[in-house]
């Protein structure tokens, strides 16, 4: 299975989640993270997918994808062309023989502890898919007692913007 | 610039009006109360009452098929709204320009239940090319419009508006023409001019074309087009169940349909190619069976108004995104220049396929049990109908004969249901027809299990003056499935009797049902009566018709490649019906 990220720009009307979601499970593709949100342009929306490939090619989707009317734009952000970042909360038990390890393994990820009890703590991570993982990894044998994450967000480098060609 | 104030009722009629529809089908209730109201006073926009929404939803598309034009059909919310859903999902799998109104419980009711709510937008996602939801009087102008033109543009489909009962109600200032803003909605209908070179170039080098003919061809009005295309290559051509008449079949270039029950010059034309010249097809499983054995030797022209129709099935060596019209067109200029240079010779081709069409003409078998041939009477009604008439079928054994023993020699005269396959499309895709095109004969070809599904509209059509001609192929079962059932499960014929007969129960009893709902009915029992009902029909027109032709249920519709297989297992049985392997 392949993965790939991609973009889309959508007009921001009620409805186009479910039409995107309901596209790729009506296609037979996985999708493996979503996220959503407004854009710079009022009235645009940005959905990012990083999406499972199997058997039929990634095309497919994307033609599929274009035909939806209130998407605007279809891009896939090659890894070595875009910054990825997910972003995470995690919920990490503590006590006082743990916590100094924790805030090591904290610093040594450049995260940030946002909530503390004398229990827990809240950290908070962002970065690449592989760098989040291995921080969870870290934080695994202290007891993970709650993990929350968005999907995938993804942008192209370079000083272009997704958004230039619609807005002419 | 007009500032009328009209409630969203009467903006929804107005706004039908400016784009130029001049017939709907529907059935009201609650939740579109309002619309029907402002409906009453219209003088531009003829209403026809059907008896379920299906049979509303169907006859837009005959409508739609037959003329050319968009269909309309309104429904209320709720059991209304989904009594559309089949026709919805039929238009889609068959790019029929379709639009649907329904009524939605008040804005404030949603989501809680409310009597006769059904989230129809949510419904009909997966089926529609686009779905809205209007909430506010004022949106109504800008979203009919909206909804017309994705209908009609692009690849054509359904497009559902769902209409509040608080949005029909309220006021706003009626202002023509609405600004529509679909920023995310451009159809490519222009072809890139490298890819025509490259299709002209690949063309004049094949040794064995076949221009292999879909649906798109009639949706883009491009049978002229293609006449001279196909003239100009001097190529063969199959033309599939849904172009049906956008090549005439009595030009010696075409071989006819390919595909499961196409015919064996078709079938092994386009095995055997080595260029598929595809416009506005789309590799269905029933024209490629097994897609990996395929046209195995042949590159690919595809010519699609839908990009995502292009590679999907098959891959394609020269892919061309446009109207079926435009891309021919430009096909014809570019093609001469290349032809110059490089001479087609394909006589060798020809002299194999000319082999097959001596040896493997369509034929039957005729019936031994005292019932009519069922491919008889359809040839019949074909040969005396003309030309000019439409034929709309049902799904089966007589969808196939129909497809198969009328001579189509224009397009918008065959229609039916091919991609979703519905049974009961027959009769109010007919009627539909009838509405669209008044001075055409209009034949129901139907068989005794579609009938009993929508054979309500005969009394729309009684009422209503439209005088369409019900050939019903009565063979007293669900005459494909027992097919199969003969072939495949060993005669062991499991739920496919319908008893229908004149020697089962009857029941119903077709005449009389026919005669109930105030048609001129006739039994067929005997081969010497077929021609003089067939005649007695098309001479009736104060009243629709309907025949009942008794036909005998062991006919089997031939030839066939079998579900799954490869094309290259083409059966073919004049005589007798080959020896089966067992094959499932």
């Amino acid at each position: 299975m392949s993965r790939h990220v991609l973009s889309l720009l959508v007009e921001d009307k009620p409805g186009i989640l479910t039409r995107v979601a309901a596209l790729f499970a009506r296609r037979g593709f996985n999708i493996e993270s979503l996220a959503v949100g407004t854009t710079e342009v009022e009235g645009l929306s940005r959905i990012t997918v990083v999406v499972g490939v199997e058997g039929a090619p990634l095309e497919q989707v994307t033609k599929q994808l274009n035909k939806l009317i209130n998407v605007i734009k279809v891009v896939e952000l090659e890894a070595d062309q875009a910054v990825q970042r997910d972003h995470m909360l995690i919920k990490v038990r503590t006590d006082a023989s743990t916590r100094s390890a924790v805030l090591e393994a904290v610093t040594l990820f450049r995260a940030r502890v946002i909530d503390v009890v004398s229990d827990a703590l809240i950290i908070e991570v962002t970065g690449d898919t592989a760098k989040c993982a291995a921080f969870i990894k870290v934080l695994e044998p202290f007891g993970i007692k709650e993990l929350v994450q968005s999907g995938v967000l993804a942008m192209g480098r370079g000083s272009k913007s997704i958004t230039e060609k619609v807005l002419k | 610039m007009s500032n009328e104030v009209l409630t969203g009722a009467a903006a929804i009629i107005r706004s039908l009006e400016m784009l130029g529809i001049e017939h709907v089908f529907g059935l009201p209730g609650g939740a579109i109360l309002p619309t029907y109201d402002p409906l009453m006073d219209s003088k531009k926009i003829r209403h026809i009452l059907v008896r379920h929404e299906q049979g509303a939803g169907h006859a837009a598309e005959g409508y739609a098929s037959a003329s050319g034009r968009l269909g309309v059909c309104i429904a209320t919310s709720g059991p209304g709204a989904t009594n559309l859903v089949t026709a919805i999902a039929d238009a889609y799998m068959d790019s029929v320009p379709l639009l649907a109104i329904t009524g939605q419980v008040g804005s404030k009711l949603i989501g809680t239940d409310a009597f006769q709510e059904a989230d129809i937008v949510g419904i009909t996602m997966p089926i529609t090319k686009h779905s809205f939801l209007v909430t506010k009087a004022s949106d109504i102008p800008e979203t009919i419009a909206a909804a017309v033109m994705i209908a009609t543009t692009g690849r054509p489909g359904p497009v559902l508006v769902d209409i509040t009962k608080d949005a029909q109600q309220g006021l706003a200032e009626f202002v023509w023409p609405p600004k529509v803003d679909l920023p995310g909605y451009k159809p490519v209908t222009k072809p890139h001019g490298k890819q025509i070179q490259a299709a002209a170039q690949m063309i004049v080098e094949a040794k064995k074309p076949v221009l292999y003919v879909g649906g798109g061809v009639v949706r883009a009005g491009a049978h002229k087009e293609l006449l001279k295309l196909a003239e100009l290559i001097g190529a063969p051509v199959v033309t599939t169940l849904m172009a049906r008449g956008a090549f005439p079949d009595s030009h010696k270039q075409n071989l006819g349909m390919p595909g499961m029950h196409g015919t064996v010059p078709a079938v092994t034309a386009l095995q055997k190619s080595d260029l598929l010249i595809t416009l506005g097809a789309r590799f269905d499983d029933r024209v490629t069976g097994d897609v990996k054995s395929f046209a195995p030797g042949a590159k690919v022209i595809h010519v699609d108004i839908d990009p995502a129709e292009i590679g999907k099935i098959r891959f394609a060596d020269v892919p061309i995104v446009g109207d079926a019209k435009e891309v021919i067109t430009e096909l014809n200029a570019e093609l001469p220049a290349a032809m110059k240079a490089n001479k087609i010779d394909i006589a060798e081709w020809w002299s194999f396929i000319d082999g097959l069409v001596n040896r493997y003409p369509l034929g039957y078998t005729k019936a031994d049990d005292g019932k009519l041939s069922p491919q008889l009477v359809i040839e019949r009604i074909g040969e005396l109908s003309g030309p000019e008439a439409i034929f709309a079928a049902g799904v089966g054994q007589h969808q196939m004969w129909s497809a198969q023993f009328i001579k189509y020699e224009r397009p918008n005269s065959w229609l039916n249901s091919g991609g979703a396959g519905t049974m009961g499309y027959s009769v109010p895709a007919a009627m539909g027809a009838k509405v669209g095109q008044p001075d055409r004969l209009v034949w129901a070809i139907d068989g005794d299990g579609c009938f009993q599904m929508t054979n309500q509209e005969l009394a729309t059509c009684a009422i209503n003056n439209i005088p369409i001609k019900v050939a019903i192929i009565n063979n007293s079962s669900l005459g494909m499935v027992r097919q199969w059932q003969t072939l495949f499960y060993n005669e062991r014929y499991s739920n496919t009797d319908l008893h229908t007969g004149t020697d089962a129960l009857m029941i119903p009893d077709f005449v009389k049902l026919a005669e109930a709902y105030g048609c001129l009915a006739i039994r067929v029992e005997k081969e010497e009566d077929i021609d003089k009902a067939i005649k007695l029909a098309i001479e009736t027109n104060d009243r629709p018709v309907v025949i009942d032709f008794i036909v005998s249920r062991d006919a089997m519709v031939w030839p066939m490649v079998a579900a799954g297989l490869s094309n290259d297992e083409v059966q073919y049985a004049r005589d007798a019906a080959p020896i089966w392997d067992g094959v499932e």
